[in-house]
């Protein structure tokens, strides 16, 4: 065993340097971004390239800051972001429980019915949605960019999944202690289904984050943008001044690799549980 | 339930409640989803389809048009270049999933840094994909972008990766490929950890190096997870959009018409030409394609993955 172990770290050296050539490979392009952004867009123009910016300055940060409406569309990526999570995984959770412990006429058909809307691909709800949108003259407005992935066939499966597993021991307990079904739900099962509720949560927060599409449909009038559209919209603005361009790019980049370098385990956790990409 | 009926408490109607009766509760704990997906899933699902079949003006109803819409998308050379760049995309990106089974191999085999390594290769993931198709819009650059400063340097003439139609489904399959890595790596990592030890210390002992290991105990093991990965790629690769209108709208891009994917188009006629009877046309035509590609996947999956 032990001579198993030596020989394993004696070659492990040569993966580790492979993998520090991806990761590095990874990780040009954010450097990049960052050298860019801290540049003056004369020096990104010259020839040849600078490496390290010359005379670091913050003059791109300045002119995002002052050009682009950055804070309210923090703020709507934010609120939207919370109205999404909040009313999918309690919509999903009740919808869960009850696929997975309760009897009700035509419940397999119904489950068959959400597996069948996962596999459809989004593009061919956005139409109906934007009508319906549109109709309760919603467009341009917050509940616009969040309802629709308040409700989740995908994230009702996740939770009918992660009550399945679930002993039924407590359920029987908590009723013979005389709790009814919501009772149960709330105070019993819910609790024991956290970390499934952090995964999904994770990553449904993915998701509303970096929509791009959906808040490009529905805020046509350009009120209420996220970051996601706000940033699109600037590369028309500013053309080729990229050193101002990587400031905004990196500015609005930075909230969620905070929130994911706190939450590592919930984001990998969401991923490997579901694995589905946006 | 069974178990109810041997409980030492007698509470009959507790017992039938969840053992054959209807629990009313439940009808009030799906409802909530039950409503939001019928109106705005199922019912957009058929509204796109009956709208595929009709000519929509901007104002005023729609009138069937029959197959109209379909004869005119299956004859329009714009959607078989679409589909032929949304196709070339797919394949193009699903290399980087060798890519990934590698370097989660690589990641498994070493015993300090992997939470490093995890996190740095998922950066990309928590990455708006706006901001990331800036990023690589300006190394890509043809005048002033760093790659060609680098290639430059090794005698290889530079060229417009992204203003150019020749290059520019390579340099979005680049993008996506860095982009997707850290998801595959995740998904074959937890692959990775249920193959049970023992079996590489029993093939050690037989005399096995580590690269016939992979080759006859984790490609084999690993097989349904990488089929998962595969399909979850395809599914996505085929729906790309993002980088389309990142890395070339916004600015008066020339390689833009011929650059193309099939959502681009569909994004396209629906949300800004308005014809939204030929964009439900485009939905229905993604939908049956990425059907038929599943599907043969499905049936190919026979040949190569392992199931015990």
């Amino acid at each position: 065993m032990t001579s198993r172990n030596s020989a394993a770290s004696r070659g492990e050296w040569r993966i580790h340097v492979i993998l520090i050539i991806a990761v590095t490979l990874m990780v040009i392009p954010f450097v990049w971004e960052i050298l860019t952004a801290f540049k003056t867009s004369n020096e990104v123009a010259s020839l040849p390239p600078t490496i390290i910016p010359a005379n670091p300055t913050l003059h791109a940060f300045e002119t995002f800051f002052t050009s682009v409406p950055f804070w309210a569309q923090f703020s709507v990526s934010a609120l939207s972001l919370i109205m999404r999570v909040v009313g999918q995984v309690l919509i999903a959770a009740l919808a869960g429980y009850a696929f997975a412990r309760l009897r009700f006429p035509g419940r397999n058909v119904l489950f068959v019915l959400f597996l069948l809307m996962l596999m459809v691909p989004s593009q061919l709800f956005l139409l109906g949605q934007f009508e319906l949108m549109k109709g309760l003259g919603l467009l341009n407005t917050l509940p616009a960019l969040a309802i629709p992935g308040i409700f989740s066939a995908f994230g009702t499966f996740l939770m009918r999944q992660a009550f399945m597993t679930m002993p039924k021991e407590y359920e029987e307990a908590a009723r013979l202690d005389g709790a009814g079904t919501l009772r149960t739900f709330w105070s019993v099962m819910l609790p024991m289904a956290r970390s499934m509720i952090a995964a999904l949560a994770v990553l449904t927060s993915l998701y509303s984050w970096n929509d791009l599409l959906w808040p490009l449909i529905v805020s046509p009038g350009g009120g209420n943008r996220p970051l996601t559209v706000g940033l699109a919209s600037m590369q028309g603005q500013f053309g080729t001044d990229y050193p101002t361009l990587m400031a905004g790019a990196l500015v609005c980049t930075i909230p969620l690799v905070v929130v994911f370098l706190a939450l590592q385990r919930q984001f990998f956790a969401g991923i490997a549980s579901s694995g589905l990409k946006g | 339930m069974t178990s109810n009926v041997s409980s030492p408490v007698g509470r009959p109607r507790r017992r039938t409640g969840l053992g054959a009766r209807t629990d009313w509760w439940a009808l009030a704990m799906i409802a909530p989803a039950l409503i939001g997906l019928a109106a705005l899933y199922l019912w957009p699902f058929v509204s796109t389809f009956l709208k595929s079949f009709m000519n929509v003006p901007v104002f005023g109803p729609g009138k069937f048009n029959g197959v109209d819409n379909y004869t005119k998308l299956l004859t329009d050379p714009e959607f078989w270049q679409a589909l032929g760049n949304t196709a070339l995309y797919t394949v193009l990106v699903l290399i980087g999933i060798p890519l990934a089974i590698v370097f989660a191999a690589l990641i498994q085999q070493v015993s300090r840094g992997r939470a490093v390594y995890r996190v740095l290769f998922f950066l990309p993931v928590v990455t708006l994909p706006v901001a990331v198709g800036m990023v690589w819009r300006f190394i890509l650059n043809g005048d002033f972008g760093i790659l060609n400063f680098v290639l430059s340097l090794v005698g290889i003439p530079g060229e417009y990766w992204v203003a150019d139609a020749r290059f520019t489904i390579y340099a979005f399959a680049v993008v996506g490929i860095w982009m997707g890595l850290g998801v595959n790596l995740i998904i074959l990592g937890a692959g990775l950890q249920s193959i049970p030890t023992e079996l590489y210390e029993a093939s050690s002992l037989d005399g096995a190096n580590r690269v016939q290991q992979f080759f006859s105990i984790t490609l084999p093991l690993l097989s349904p997870s990488i089929f998962f990965v595969t399909i979850l790629t395809t599914i996505s690769a085929f729906q790309m959009f993002d980088l389309v209108f990142v890395m070339l709208g916004s600015v008066n891009n020339t390689a833009l018409p011929d650059s193309k994917t099939i959502v681009y188009l569909f994004y396209d006629a629906a949300f800004v030409q308005f014809k939204q009877g030929f964009a439900a046309t485009i939905a229905i035509v993604l939908l049956v394609i990425i059907m038929i590609v599943t599907a043969i996947q499905f049936r190919l999956q026979k040949r190569w993955v392992t199931y015990d």
